[in-house]
């Protein structure tokens, strides 16, 4: 047997057995005598070496000491609550509202703070989906401006001292019956309006009064002639074969969109998107502005506000005439694909649907009438299940205007509701409101109504609160609080109850409901506890299906409502106005929310400003351009705006977005655009959205619109754009396919056929994305979803301005042109197809980092700080950019950002990161960017790289769309399918499988970039191609 | 010794001797600054410091005081550099290229030739460091060991061959221009009164005994070096072009670039060292030296060169159109029908119609028209960059990101400083040094092989400014 044991010495001392070595060879360290030590401190007998080395020491610790220690503020936890670890995040069930708005969402904190908002697919209301400014509600939790405390006439008091005068107030008042009003915006909470009902029963002259700045009291009121039922309907949109929107935008901002969205994309989908359904709805929009909704239609006619109800009237009529039932006598108005409208309405009985915008019941009795003609009761529309989101009474609130003018208010509160600033009636109410003796607003802060209260006792925002919802009838909602309160702040309903007397727990006011209401109709609980747990846990509570729609018996009276709509809707010859709200910042609560001011409008691409739409023709005949300063007059009540060119638009119309204007709400938002809720009128008690004979003139100045996006039309690019009709896709998948050839001795191959590139192996994940051009609409709640998790900057209007923006997710909207580019040369062919035609089809693209396989970015960039990893992602190192801006310049598809000016801790841009409150809201994931550096889309490397530890820990592949992109995830339409395009499991893989040959293409194919992101074309349901597509097939 | 034919015009004029080629070039540099220096230098030094402080601005507080955005990433910036770059280029050539074609006129201008493509190679130097997001970590795109990692350069990237590229231009253009200069420096040394001047010549002249082997040396050396430069001249606007003839954007993929962007150089560059021999030859009085016979050789390459700019300027339109790519036929209507159609068209009037007049021969010896036109090329040719830089970038492949460049005064103030840089410079150098190789320049007096004719010898006919104690009694 071979000798294996070897000896081996760990020095020349142990082979010599040294004296000293055996001495020591069993103690691990040599201790120093006492000698040895003494002489170096002494330095009696020290060695030079020594005696520096404690000099150094010394030195070293003199200086040292002299520099003051930092003082770090995070604090490990002393005790680790249960459940919580730092750097994961736990994700709580919850609710969203903003007046009338409602989303059930999952909340993500990290470390006790809410950082990003996602939907909850548990809900059957907003089916997991998230809009803007759903997404962006995170960050006005981080409002610095907001109230720290309870105040009384503008000074700082305690919530004891306020608990106790107000209290006495209101028993002195309700003592000699002097009126108390509580006024607030849409409540949908059942527990809250049982709060209010104990504090009313208290003090029992109180009386709630709601409204909402974007009202649909005219619905209601209709539903109430029509049905005997004062509630807004559940429309289904995905059972729609044909819709009809009047001035709806359903998708955007009218009445519940989150509803909608997804219903109404079903519809929308074609191919391996649409599991293989080759049908689409067909959508006709008839509007005054272009709305984004109006933008999605394929069909689309424009009328001015005096012609509302009269597009209304004629449309039931034409529809009327062809059922038989009897006409009303309106007269008629002549708009494009009125006619066509009405056929398909016809043809798709049943399965049809007609909205309509107006706040007019009488306008609404006729759209029910025509609903009801068309068998709408029993398919698209469920008047069982009321959407209580909008319940807000026109004629209850001006009344209670009325009565606060007369002095017979006593006592008045305001919650959730900003009526200065946000009714037509503001300035009286204003007014008024001096005179009142006890005047108490609830609210963030002290804005335009809320400066005009005596006391102002603050409210926590939504994600502080604890709260219930019924958004639709029978589905149940709870919100719980993400965070402890940030201020002394206290709910409304806390306040409520203490001022009742009563027991002021509302967590347990809440529960208590619940155990009184909802638990009773919950099955297989063993106890309330278990139900409430699990109520909680899943955020939603939804009991029964939803009841299908039966047939209502109409008895509405369309006679009287067609000659009070004659009686209304006068030709006119002057200007009109239409006031509208924007899918961003809708009705300014969130205005002081900075991403949302910088969330560009999904049609103007503008944002920080709100202006004066005009259509081209209009703005010819005003003599007027772009950012050029008008006056617009109403009844004797003037604003100021800048021109924007609205291509569109109905002629000789003007609009202008509400919510804007602010004056009292904060530094993102005073003195941002203008307030146009006084140019509202109120027409019968309801609050109109628009005004006829208007006085709109040029003014000298300009101010200019902060747009991210300048350039209007694709300019007939096929490459970047690939869209086409429905007829024709049905004949051929791949309708509207672009594939350019390159000639070469051989014969003509695809372009991309031609490389000079090896390409890199994805052995083992290959993540992308697909976009479906047909069911993304456009509102942007990606764009939000984006700057939550990746920590963008917000950079003001300024920079903006100078398109300096730091979106890594954008939506590029193209208007269509009418230039015939082959009929006239070069030159001219392509001015012609700059200009957007007069009423544009319009699409959206959604344009992101395409994480190119062969990315021009990379190979540029001298010090290798953006690389290609192995499972096709374009990566950046900002800790390695030098910023020479090379690589933005060489992308094709401009999604680069360069950190221009330090966006953090600077005064210039005094947003969210500028202050240590709103700092809170960063993703600890990702890193904040420093000047100088370009930044970009990591297709959220930070969730891939989570899911994939998350995998790893428990032993297992990551499973098909378990990761996701916060812009996939925040869609509300699934437009966005992100995944793994090597996992055939996958959605994507699935999806990709079929439309490689069919729908998806690559922008700008031919320069064999390889992008990982597809697009699937754009089809629209039309019947035959317009114009300019046969114009663009030519240009290509 | 060249055979010259006795017909050939003499290249320097007015009879001068080999002791007034010393004296004319060393008045300056020994005498008192003139006032004429004296009010250039203050103005260049105020503008030096007014750039200074406007550069530093930029340095502080970030590159969002230009006017560029997410579309438009490069504007002046990189249309200075390579500008400047451009400009530099002339110098390599007439040192180098000519005086391998055995060029003799070139030995009046090629010292202050050189020495403009030193300061303006720095000037060029300036805004690599001004453009960058984080110039204190320039340092990065060079291939240093470090302690990152593996962290290297990317050698795929052109902005990595510029780094080579430039510094190997700027050490081989020093070299070759400092020992050039250094038997001038010898005679300045050796007639040096003061013991300062004395030192520091004698320092800078590195021990020059004027022996027939240095002498032997010097001229093996010139040939390597001009060896050397020679590739130079045509490599670095070579490489320059890769910038952007490697990248995708369309109006930037353009296999032309290189002969075009080298023709473009050496185009601005002559016409920038007319502008400085014209001034130079006036205030420091060396109309002899620096004769209408060079004007004329040098505006006869200007010519040339515009041509060739000018036939590439077609190509591309022609190129793009033959393509049949939509985006590059876009790029060029855009071009010279867009919203920057001036720039374009004033490019193409500075760059391809002025230089057209030299053709006429009462133009090309005119010191006027040549001043004029060498300016409208020096502008011309800034527009070239500027054109090729921000009107392809500004609209290219997604119109959704099109978008306008406008210029801040940070833009404007940023290229000022390189003006004030570069004249304070070149006039330091012209104060100091002379500004005309005294050396190579006697070497072509007597120009034709005839007689040594009495006048060449013998000692200077003006006043004399210093007393030297070498090369007194000449005769």
């Amino acid at each position: 047997m071979e000798q294996v044991t070897k000896r081996y010495w760990k020095g020349v001392e142990e082979l010599r057995n040294d004296a000293t070595y055996v001495k020591h060879a069993q103690s691990e360290f040599v201790e120093p005598s006492a000698n040895d030590l003494q002489s170096i401190f002494d330095g009696s007998n020290a060695p030079r070496r020594d005696f520096l080395k404690t000099i150094g020491f010394g030195m070293a610790a003199v200086s040292l000491a002299a520099c003051e220690t930092p003082v770090h503020k995070a604090i490990p936890y002393l005790n680790k609550p249960e459940g919580t670890f730092p750097s994961i995040s736990d994700y709580y069930a919850s609710t969203y509202t903003d007046g009338g708005e409602y989303a059930s969402i999952l909340v993500e904190t990290r470390e006790g703070r809410p950082i990003k908002i996602e939907g909850n697919p548990l809900s059957s209301v907003t089916k997991g989906g998230t809009t803007a400014r759903v997404q962006a509600a995170v960050l006005s939790l981080y409002d610095i401006d907001k109230l720290k405390g309870a105040k009384r006439g503008g000074n700082d008091i305690t919530w004891e001292t306020a608990d106790k005068e107000i209290t006495n107030q209101l028993a002195a008042i309700a003592a000699k019956g002097g009126a108390i009003r509580l006024v607030t915006s849409t409540i949908i909470s059942p527990s809250t309006k049982a709060v209010i009902a104990d504090f009313a029963a208290k003090y029992p002259t109180v009386r709630h009064i709601m409204y909402d700045a974007n009202s649909v009291s005219g619905i209601m009121q209709a539903n109430q002639l029509s049905f005997g039922r004062p509630v807004v309907p559940s429309y289904d949109f995905s059972k729609a074969k044909t819709i009809v929107s009047i001035g709806a935008d359903f998708l955007g901002t009218w009445i519940a969109p989150l509803n909608y969205m997804k219903d109404y994309a079903k519809t929308r989908k074609i191919g391996a998107v649409g599991g293989g359904n080759k049908q689409m709805s067909r959508h006709y929009q008839f509007e005054t502005i272009l709305s984004m909704t109006g933008s999605n239609a394929d069909y689309r006619g424009t009328y001015k506000p005096s012609q509302e109800g009269l597009v209304v009237a004629s449309l039931y009529n034409k529809v009327a005439a062809k059922l038989g039932a009897a006409p009303i006598s309106a007269p008629a108005v002549t708009i494009q694909y009125l006619d066509k409208a009405a056929a398909d309405l016809i043809a798709s009985r049943g399965r049809s649907l007609v909205v309509a915008g107006s706040n007019d019941p009488n306008v609404q009795v006729v759209v029910n009438a025509l609903n009801n003609l068309l068998g709408s009761y029993t398919s698209t529309i469920n008047l069982a299940v009321a959407v209580n989101t909008r319940q807000g009474n026109d004629q209850q609130m001006n009344a209670f205007v009325n009565e606060l003018k007369a002095g017979q208010v006593q006592g008045v509160m305001f919650f959730a509701a900003n009526p200065v600033y946000d009714h037509p009636r503001g300035a009286e109410i204003a007014q008024a409101l001096a005179k009142v003796p006890l005047s108490i607003y609830f609210g963030d802060r002290a804005d335009e109504t809320g400066s005009l209260t005596k006391y102002i006792t603050p409210t926590p925002h939504f994600l502080e609160c604890w709260n219930d919802a019924e958004p639709v009838t029978g589905h149940y909602s709870l919100t719980q609080p993400a965070i402890t309160h940030i201020f002394k702040t206290r709910q409304m309903q806390t306040s409520l109850l203490t001022w009742a007397g009563l027991p002021n727990d509302y967590q347990e006011y809440v529960k208590r409901q619940w155990k009184a209401n909802q638990f009773p109709k919950a099955t297989g609980f063993a106890s309330f506890d278990a139900f409430w747990i699990k109520a909680l846990h899943d955020g939603v509570f939804e009991p029964t299906a939803m009841p299908a729609p039966v047939a209502a018996s109409f008895a509405g009276d369309v006679a009287t409502a067609g000659n009070a709509i004659a009686q209304r809707y006068k030709p006119t010859t002057g200007m009109e106005v239409a006031l509208y709200e924007k899918v961003g910042i809708g009705t300014g609560s969130q205005a002081n929310n900075p991403w949302l001011q910088e969330f560009p409008d999904p049609v103007s691409k503008a944002c920080w400003d709100n202006y004066a739409a005009v259509s081209q023709k209009t703005a010819a005949d005003l003599g007027v351009e772009q950012s050029e300063m008008v006056s617009i007059d109403v009844a004797g009540k003037t604003v100021e705006l800048p021109v924007l060119i609205q291509p569109g638009q109905a002629d000789q119309t003007v609009a202008v977005a509400i919510g804007y204007g602010r004056t009292k709400s904060g530094r993102c938002s005073d003195g941002v655009g203008q307030n146009v809720y006084p140019l509202a009128s109120l027409a019968g008690g309801f609050v109109s959205m628009s005004a006829v004979n208007a006085t709109v003139a040029k003014r000298s100045g300009r101010h200019e619109i902060a747009q991210t996006q300048t350039h209007e039309t694709v300019m007939g690019r096929k490459a970047v754009l690939q869209e086409g009709i429905l007829a024709r896709y049905q004949k051929n998948p791949r309708e509207g396919r672009y594939e350019p050839e390159v000639e070469t001795s051989k014969g003509p191959v695809h372009a991309t056929d031609i490389t000079l590139w090896h390409g890199y192996g994805k052995p083992n994940h290959s993540w992308g994305m697909v976009i479906d051009l047909n069911s993304c609409i456009g509102c942007g709640a990606c764009v939000v979803g984006c700057i939550s998790e990746n920590n963008t900057p917000t950079v003001g209007r300024e920079e903006v301005l100078a398109r300096r923006e730091m979106h890594w997710m954008r939506i590029d909207r193209y208007y269509s042109s009418d230039a015939e580019p082959e009929k006239m040369g070069a030159i001219a062919g392509y001015k012609a197809l700059e200009v957007a035609s007069a009423n544009p089809e319009v699409t959206f693209q959604p344009m992101l980092c395409q994480h190119c396989s062969n990315a021009p970015c990379e190979t540029v960039c001298p010090v290798l700080a953006t690389t290609h990893s192995t499972e096709g992602l374009n990566q950046m190192t900002y800790n390695r950019c030098i910023g020479t801006r090379y690589c933005a310049n060489n992308c094709p598809y401009k999604v680069r950002r360069f950190n221009w000016f330090k966006y953090h801790d600077e005064d210039k841009f005094d947003y969210q990161f500028n202050n240590d409150l709103g700092k809170m809201v960063i993703n600890p994931d990702v890193t904040v960017r420093s000047r100088g550096v370009i930044e970009k889309c990591s297709f959220c490397v930070q969730r891939i790289q989570e899911g994939k530890l998350t995998a790893k820990k428990e032993r297992r592949r990551p499973l098909p769309d378990e990761i996701q992109s916060a812009c996939a995830q925040a869609c509300p339409t699934d437009a966005i399918i992100f995944g793994d395009m090597n996992n055939p499991e996958s959605t994507i893989s699935k999806v990709l499988s079929t439309e490689l040959n069919e729908r998806a293409f690559h922008v700008l194919e031919e320069i064999n970039v390889r992008p990982q992101i597809a697009y699937l074309t754009k089809i629209r349901n039309k019947d035959e191609g317009p114009k300019q597509e046969s114009t663009q097939e030519t240009v290509s | 010794m060249h055979i010259t034919s006795a017909v050939r015009t003499p290249l320097v004029s007015g009879g001068k001797t080999y002791a007034d080629v010393t004296e004319d070039v060393c008045r300056q540099v020994e005498g008192k600054p003139t006032r004429e220096w004296t009010i250039a230098f203050t103005i260049s030094a105020l503008v030096l410091v007014y750039g200074s402080a406007c550069v530093f601005y930029t340095w502080w507080e970030g590159l969002g005081v230009w006017g560029l955005n997410k579309t438009v990433g490069w504007a002046w910036d990189i249309t200075n550099f390579v500008w400047w770059v451009g400009i530099g280029h002339a110098g390599t050539l007439i040192s180098a290229i000519l005086l391998l074609f055995r060029q003799k006129w070139r030995t009046s201008v090629n010292r202050a030739a050189e020495a403009m493509t030193i300061f303006a190679v720095v000037c060029a130097a300036m805004f690599i460091f001004m453009h960058m997001g984080r110039p204190w970590m320039a340092y990065w795109a060079l291939p240093l060991p470090n302690t990152f990692g593996s962290l290297w350069v990317n050698f795929k990237s052109p902005l990595v061959w510029d780094v080579f590229a430039i510094s190997t231009y700027f050490t081989v253009s020093l070299v070759f221009w400092y020992m050039g200069l250094v038997p001038d420096l010898a005679t300045i040394r050796d007639r040096a009164r003061s013991k300062v001047s004395r030192y520091i010549y004698g320092a800078l002249s590195l021990g020059w005994n004027g022996s027939a082997k240095t002498w032997a040396r010097y001229e093996y050396m010139s040939l390597i070096l001009a060896g050397i430069s020679t590739p130079l001249v045509l490599s670095v606007h070579t490489i320059v072009s890769m910038d952007f003839a490697t990248s995708v954007i369309p109006g930037w993929h353009t296999t032309i670039f290189p002969p075009y962007f080298v023709a473009g150089a050496i185009f601005s560059g002559f016409a920038m060292v007319q502008n400085l021999m014209l001034i130079i030859r006036v205030v420091f009085k060396l109309e002899d030296y620096i004769t209408t016979e060079h004007i004329e050789s040098m505006n006869k390459i200007i010519t040339l060169t515009g041509s060739i700019v000018g036939v590439a300027y077609i190509t591309e339109f022609f190129i793009a159109w033959y393509s049949g790519s939509e985006f590059e036929s876009y790029a060029f209507i855009n071009r010279a029908s867009g919203p920057y159609w001036w720039a374009y068209w004033a490019m193409m009037t500075c760059n391809v119609i002025s230089p057209q007049l030299f053709w006429s021969k009462t133009i090309r010896t005119s010191v006027v028209w040549t001043f004029v036109l060498s300016v409208v090329v020096n502008i011309g040719m800034w527009f070239e960059r500027f054109v090729i830089i921000v009107t392809s970038l500004h609209r290219d492949y997604l119109p959704s990101s099109w978008a306008m460049f406008h210029p801040t005064l940070f833009d404007i103030s940023d290229y000022i400083f390189s003006f004030g840089l570069f004249f304070t410079l070149f006039l330091l150098f012209a104060k100091f040094l002379p500004v005309v190789n005294m050396a190579e320049v006697k070497a072509i007096i007597k120009s034709s092989s005839e007689k040594l004719p009495q006048s060449v010898s013998g000692v200077a006919k003006g006043e004399r400014v210093t007393n030297p104690t070498f090369n007194k009694n000449v005769d």
